[in-house]
């Protein structure tokens, strides 16, 4: 009984670092959802673009400054500014000549950009797989009797730390109270003097400066391949997640992220690691046709 | 009696219109006269033809937005090859040494059966529509398409990861007969285009447009929305699935990425190129850009020496289908022909004939 136990909680945590990721990216889709109505898609290829940007970074600075705390937080900052810097340019170009333009227009236009930024990345920066080198050497530990890799302990505290300074953001200061105006009814913000330019792009860069930090944390302290379409599948993950949770919710997007990565460890765990990219899409399918609000959505009446 | 003179001339005109295709078929397949890569990508095309059509019933002409074809697509190409690979020795005979009449009775079962298989799975998708509309849908169907690519995956009997081009029985290595035919292709293509476009001249098509012109105010009318919408699914489903299985026995090798999320963009640009709701648009927009991607590899090596970038074929298609889509819908969203059609008789009096109202 025990043993089982055991590895109920050792998957539990697993479960629990892998879905803080995908909290850290549902975040911003659901931001983005939240003032826009639109899904971004292109949201999971900017996690690839941290990524890439944070390699660069780290090769121009060579190992052993980028192994260092200070070297790493700049690398941090830096790849956090571009990536939100990459969101506001996108929302620019692509997004707002459309504002006003049927859904289904700018989701095809969020399409075409994901597709532009994949196949960018292929042409500077190639398609074969790059890796971080180990940055931070840590061996993993015991305790509880849990296996714990301090690696993915980091990542879940960066993204706990992030999410926490999101939180801050968003009730705390006027620009998130602010978003979370046009997040309920734009035109009304609009006409009570909100810029509603300025806090759309204030959102998206924050969205996306999370999907990035996302997809530097995790490529760079757990070495997994980098490639140009790697953000792919974390992206769509992410927007389940966001689904799950109920879009448009900052909270729903945490935890619609932890319950959509423990339900993967706990397929993999019992022998499905192949099946563990569907197991987000029949989460999807069964939330939506069960609970279309998601866990901590409102339910909508659609007005004639 | 004008029933009889009708279905005569109806008769005769069918007829005429196989024999001509078959006539045609054995030109464009004549290796003196066409090399042999440019009736491959006349085949390409036809195959695109029947995935976009078909796409367009759903995305085009009913509104709804499915990002998932190439996953029934995919049904139908390993149902269909499953059938010609394991049914031989068992209830057809080993097809590669058959005569043609058998090969070809085969290859139309096994078109059946991937359009059966895939309008069973249409169903499935369609159902959930019932409650999601636009972007929702369109992430289910995203969903339902990586469901069935990872299913695939995980079905050994058809190779899995490692991709499927037959197996080996007690009577030796079967593999999957390359059954398709120009004939075969662009008869389907004629299917779905004449089915599409009756489907969108008869007063049930019009329930279609209602739909994606206002699905409140048609459910208002008497449209039944569900039902409409669940038709289309099916329709369009098993038109993707014979293509699938039209594919399958011109490729004979199969694997599961090759129907992937990018696969199933593919069609929806051909689609939205073209104009949603527009069937000659779909050809147009199948034709271009089923075509482009084989005119660019011709320049491609010399384009990558010029540019010094890493250019490749699937490199150079991803950019082409991301621009596209993005100035399109920045600069003109309904497409090269909006919902208008190009007829024989609207050619010839100048003047295009109207199906629905244009896209807003």
């Amino acid at each position: 009984m025990l043993p089982l136990l055991g590895s109920l909680l050792q998957n539990l945590v697993l479960g629990v670092q892998k879905g803080a990721v995908y909290a850290l990216i549902a975040v911003g889709y659901t931001m983005v959802y939240g003032v826009l109505r639109l899904i971004n898609f292109a949201h999971g290829d900017v996690y690839m673009v941290g990524a890439y940007v944070g390699l660069r970074l780290s090769a121009r600075m060579g190992a052993s400054i980028s192994g260092s705390v200070p070297g790493f937080a700049l690398i941090f900052a830096l790849t956090l500014l571009i990536c939100g810097l990459l969101g506001v340019l996108i929302e620019r170009l692509a997004y707002r000549p459309l504002r006003t333009a049927p859904r289904i227009t700018a989701l095809i236009t969020a399409i075409g950009v994901s597709l532009l930024l994949e196949s960018l990345a292929m042409l500077i920066w190639g398609t074969s797989p790059q890796f971080f080198p180990t940055l931070f050497p840590l061996a993993p530990v015991r305790a509880l009797g849990l296996d714990l890799n301090p690696k993915y302990l980091l990542i879940l505290f960066a993204s706990v730390l992030l999410m926490a300074v999101l939180w801050y953001v968003v009730t705390r200061t006027r620009l998130g109270k602010a978003m979370r105006a046009v997040s309920y009814d734009r035109e009304a913000a609009s006409l009570m003097g909100i810029n509603t330019n300025l806090v759309i792009s204030f959102t998206f860069a924050l969205g996306s400066m999370l999907a990035g930090a996302a997809g530097l944390l995790v490529s760079a302290l757990t070495n997994v391949k980098i490639e140009p379409l790697v953000g792919v599948m974390p992206g769509l993950k992410a927007f389940v997640a966001a689904v799950l949770g109920g879009i448009g919710s900052i909270p729903g997007a945490v935890v619609g992220g932890l319950v959509m990565g423990i339900a993967e460890t706990y397929v993999i765990a019992f022998g499905g690691s192949t099946w563990q990219d569907a197991i987000a899409f029949v989460l999807l399918i069964l939330i939506l046709i069960f609970r279309p609000a998601g866990i901590m959505g409102r339910a909508t009446v659609e007005k004639v | 009696m004008p029933f009889l003179r009708n279905g005569l001339a109806r008769l005769a005109v069918g007829a005429a219109v196989a024999g001509g295709l078959y006539y045609l078929g054995e030109v464009l397949g004549n290796r003196q006269l066409f090399h042999p890569y440019y009736f491959r990508i006349v085949m390409l095309i036809g195959i695109s033809i029947i995935l976009a059509v078909s796409l367009n019933l759903v995305n085009g002409v009913t509104g709804q937005f499915s990002i998932g074809h190439a996953g029934f697509m995919a049904l139908g190409a390993y149902t269909g090859a499953a059938l010609t690979v394991y049914g031989q020795h068992r209830f057809l005979p080993p097809l590669n040494a058959a005569s043609p009449v058998v090969q070809q009775g085969a290859l139309v079962l096994s078109m059946l059966a991937g359009g059966l298989v895939a309008a069973l799975a249409g169903y499935l998708v369609g159902l959930p529509s019932l409650r999601l509309r636009g972007d929702y849908l369109a992430i289910v169907t995203l969903g339902f398409g990586e469901i069935i690519r990872v299913a695939i995956l995980n079905i050994e009997a058809v190779g899995g990861s490692a991709g499927f081009s037959g197996y080996a029985s007690p009577q030796g290595r079967i593999t999957i007969p390359p059954l398709t035919t120009f004939f075969w292709v662009y008869l389907a293509v004629l299917g779905v285009v004449m089915f599409s476009r009756n489907l969108l001249r008869s007063t049930h098509g019009l329930t279609f447009f209602a739909i994606r012109e206002d699905e409140i105010a048609g459910e208002a009318m008497g449209v039944n929305t569900t039902r409409i919408k669940v038709t289309a699914f099916v329709l369009s489903a098993f038109f993707a699935g014979v293509a699938g299985s039209l594919y399958a026995h011109y490729d004979t090798y199969l694997k599961p990425d090759s129907f992937n999320f990018l696969r199933s963009i593919e069609i929806v640009t051909m689609v939205v190129l073209g104009g949603m709701g527009s069937i000659s648009g779909s050809i147009v927009g199948a034709a271009v850009l089923a075509a482009t991607p084989e005119v660019l590899r011709v320049w491609m090596g010399e384009l990558s020496r010029q540019t010094k970038l890493p250019l490749s074929p699937d490199i150079v298609r991803q950019l082409l289908y991301a621009l596209l889509l993005i100035i399109l819908m920045l600069t003109r969203p309904q497409g090269i022909f909006g919902s208008h059609e190009v007829s024989l008789r609207g050619l010839f009096s100048r003047r295009r004939r109207e199906v629905g109202t244009p896209l807003r």
